[in-house]
């Protein structure tokens, strides 16, 4: 993983000014994607992982945004990129596949004119040739007879089949970097193994990039090389995928490492649940934002602790102040068995 | 034979009492219609094929399977809110199939639902307190004691009781979720049907409705029929979990021994295919990715109708349907050709009772299944 990093973000910040006041989604984020890499965004839902994903896509640019912090891709700056310069990387040079594979499609036009339309929106193709190329994509993502199909409406497909339609509609034009967000959340686990098979062979074809973001931690295990975990706009904790699971660092990502239900795993008397609820986001505690919800808060909590390498392996790094040693000493080791005590007298969610 | 169906349909049990809940043969059809004037019936969807289970008082029975599998349908037809097509229901020995409308509203106290979507499932119009006096007034409760009970209610869940002037649009997921775990509780039932309670709430938030759920079975002695397709939470809640896909009860089993000794091809595909958040646990383990999709429930395949996407797939498969046949523990499986048992296991198998009408006889050959082992 030397190479040079495809996607490099930069104290990316966005918020929103709303009727209760300014909404900040997304505070300082900065990570770097590197060709033929996964990395997985997880949080809970509020937490800004799929702000910052469509951020990326210029999806985001409401009159009430506002942005802070730089986005490089490939020597283009996406923050304050025209709308034209937009155009062109978007669905050719990053691509994006959606949560609900039953709205992000054109219910009124036919699945493989979906495709073709992108395809001829970046490249000039005559259309008998860019029907043989969608034919081939559908092909390629497993959707059989694809050669009657392609004619067929949205509706006409399943929902496994329909986020097959969407990976197509992201694949046709062989970007670099593909965002993913919540692929496989609405669809059953079986469909859900096809569908991240799919992916990393994509990523093995290619050799794309790939932003995957999930609130799964199973799927992040499956399929995920790196990881950022999010909390209430921040990155709260981001290193290797062994370095998340085995020697996680932030509180935070205990409290999710345990709350998972695990089908490997002897039932536990209870399962451990994170007390309370995520800060609301127009009004988010000073310092760390999850002292509120953390059993392990002291004095120093109330300063916000910077993002460094503080386990002692240099691409490792969270928010937290707790010394490291501290942090190894409270937790335990194997994930699914990380407890987190809860705290007295937070608030049922 | 009636009778010894509905005693052999349930777990080993030493007492003569009925079950709580007792499905038998049941089966849910819904006609396709077509025609300008007169509707003429051109098809049936096979929802809910020749389902035969029991759930004891006190106990959670998990039902899973992938959209689409009829697990749904077989809840609602329980609550009698879908009219079954054939078979019958009891309710703590009462066959309350053909019941009435008054005999139904006297049941529905003692029958209630938890939905899936917290945000569809609350009138957003209406205050806490008012979705939850509602079955309360309904069933009679005397004005003077609804407010009392609201808050009492509140309290059970975790709520607080101010909490009772306010909109569900000012609470969370979660939140909302433990409001409607309120309601379902108000008229105190024997019985809780939950339709994918926690898929749509973050894991964090689930896990706290889980042990919720827990406490509340263990405080009020409440008997849960937990519909999900996520096999991981079904296994934090469940005594006997009933495998279904298109229609039929694949596998019916304690809920320990389906993660540790799954009998049908399809319980292990559908284990396989969840990934495991421990990514060294992931690169170890062999994954059995099954292909394709479940095939359509207008016309389900002859014989087994999980034969086109079995890996295990004989010519007996597609010829004849398999009978549940029963295992040691009472553990159930309809498969010609089971894995992880031996072949004496195989051969001590007897067709159980409630194997479906148009099951064959043949239980599945000690030869074929050394295969495996």
């Amino acid at each position: 993983m030397s190479s040079a990093p495809l996607l490099s973000l930069s104290d990316l910040a966005v918020s929103f000014r709303t009727e209760q006041g300014v909404l900040q989604a997304v505070d300082g984020v900065s990570f770097e994607l590197r060709p033929g890499e996964v990395l997985a965004v997880v949080g809970e839902s509020g937490c800004g992982k799929s702000v910052t994903a469509m951020t990326l896509m210029g999806l985001t640019r409401f009159p009430n945004t506002r942005f802070d912090g730089t986005a490089h891709y490939k020597g283009l700056e996406l923050i304050g990129a025209t709308e034209e310069e937009l155009q062109r990387v978007r669905g050719a040079e990053i691509a994006m596949i959606f949560q609900d594979p039953m709205t992000s499609l054109n219910p009124v036009m036919r699945v493989g004119d979906q495709i073709a339309e992108q395809i001829q929106a970046h490249e000039s193709l005559p259309d008998a040739e860019t029907r043989e190329r969608v034919i081939e994509l559908l092909e390629r993502v497993g959707i059989p007879r694809a050669r009657d199909r392609v004619d067929s409406y949205p509706f006409e497909f399943s929902g496994g089949m329909r986020q097959r339609v969407m990976i197509a509609l992201a694949l046709s034009c062989s970007p670099s970097v593909l965002i993913a967000d919540e692929p496989t959340t609405a669809l059953d686990v079986t469909i859900q193994a096809q569908i991240l098979q799919q992916i990393r062979a994509l990523r093995d074809e290619t050799g794309a990039a790939v932003i995957l973001v999930t609130h799964d931690l199973g799927v992040v295990a499956d399929i995920a090389d790196r990881i950022a975990v999010m909390y209430a706009g921040r990155i709260v904790e981001q290193g290797t995928l062994d370095q998340i699971f085995y020697d996680p660092q932030h509180p935070y990502t205990w409290g999710l490492l345990g709350s998972i239900a695990r089908v490997d795993r002897e039932r536990p008397e209870r399962l451990p649940a994170i007390a309370g609820l995520p800060p609301s986001l127009t009004d988010r505690p000073e310092g760390c934002h999850f002292r509120a919800r953390c059993p392990h808060e002291f004095a120093e909590c109330t300063r916000v602790p910077p993002l460094e390498a503080r386990a002692g392996v240099a691409d490792h790094l969270d928010r937290c102040w707790l010394p490291a040693e501290q942090k190894r000493e409270r937790r335990e080791v194997r994930p699914g068995e990380i407890g987190l005590e809860s705290k007295p007298g937070a608030a049922a969610a | 034979m009636s009778t010894d169906a509905r005693l052999d349909a349930a777990p080993d049990r030493a007492d003569g009492t009925a079950p709580l809940v007792e499905a038998e043969h049941l089966k849910v059809f819904f006609p396709i219609k077509q025609g300008l004037l007169i509707d003429r019936e051109v098809a049936r969807v096979h929802a809910v094929n020749d389902v035969t289970l029991a759930i004891e008082e006190g106990d959670t029975l998990g039902l899973v399977g992938e959209s689409g599998c009829g697990k749904t349908t077989l809840s609602r037809t329980i609550m009698r809110l879908i009219e079954p097509t054939d078979g019958s229901i009891r309710f703590r020995g009462e066959d309350i199939t053909a019941a009435g409308r008054k005999r139904l509203e006297l049941l529905r106290r003692e029958m209630q639902m938890v939905f899936q979507d917290p945000f569809a499932s609350l009138n957003p119009r209406k205050r806490v307190g008012q979705i939850l006096a509602m079955p309360l007034r309904l069933h009679g409760t005397p004005r003077e004691d609804v407010g009392p009970k609201v808050g009492d209610l509140l309290g059970r869940v975790g709520l607080h009781p101010e909490h009772v002037n306010r909109y569900p649009h000012e609470f969370s997921g979660g939140q909302r979720q433990r409001i409607g775990v309120a309601r379902a509780l108000a008229l105190e039932p024997r019985l809780i049907v939950l339709d994918e309670p926690v898929s749509a709430l973050d894991v964090s938030v689930q896990a706290q409705i889980i042990n919720l759920l827990d406490d509340l079975q263990d405080d009020m002695r409440l008997t849960y029929l937990f519909v999900a397709h996520d096999l991981s939470v079904v296994r934090h809640v469940s005594d006997r979990i009933a495998v279904m896909y298109l229609g039929k009860l694949m596998e019916v089993s304690p809920a320990k021994e389906l993660y540790t000794k799954p009998l049908h091809p399809y319980t292990a595909a559908l284990l396989s295919a969840i990934p495991i958040p421990d990514p060294e646990e992931n690169r170890r383990r062999e994954r059995i990715v099954v292909s394709g999709e479940p095939p359509n429930p207008i016309d389900p395949p002859s014989g087994c109708v999980f034969h086109p996407r079995c890996p295990r797939a004989t010519d007996i498969c597609r010829r004849v349907e398999p009978p549940l046949a029963r295992y040691a523990g009472g553990h159930l499986a309809a498969c010609h050709h089971p894995i992880s048992v031996s072949g004496e296991e195989v051969a001590a198998t007897t067709r159980d009772p409630s194997s479906p009408l148009s099951a064959g006889e043949e239980l599945p050959a000690a030869a074929t299944s050394d295969a495996s082992t």
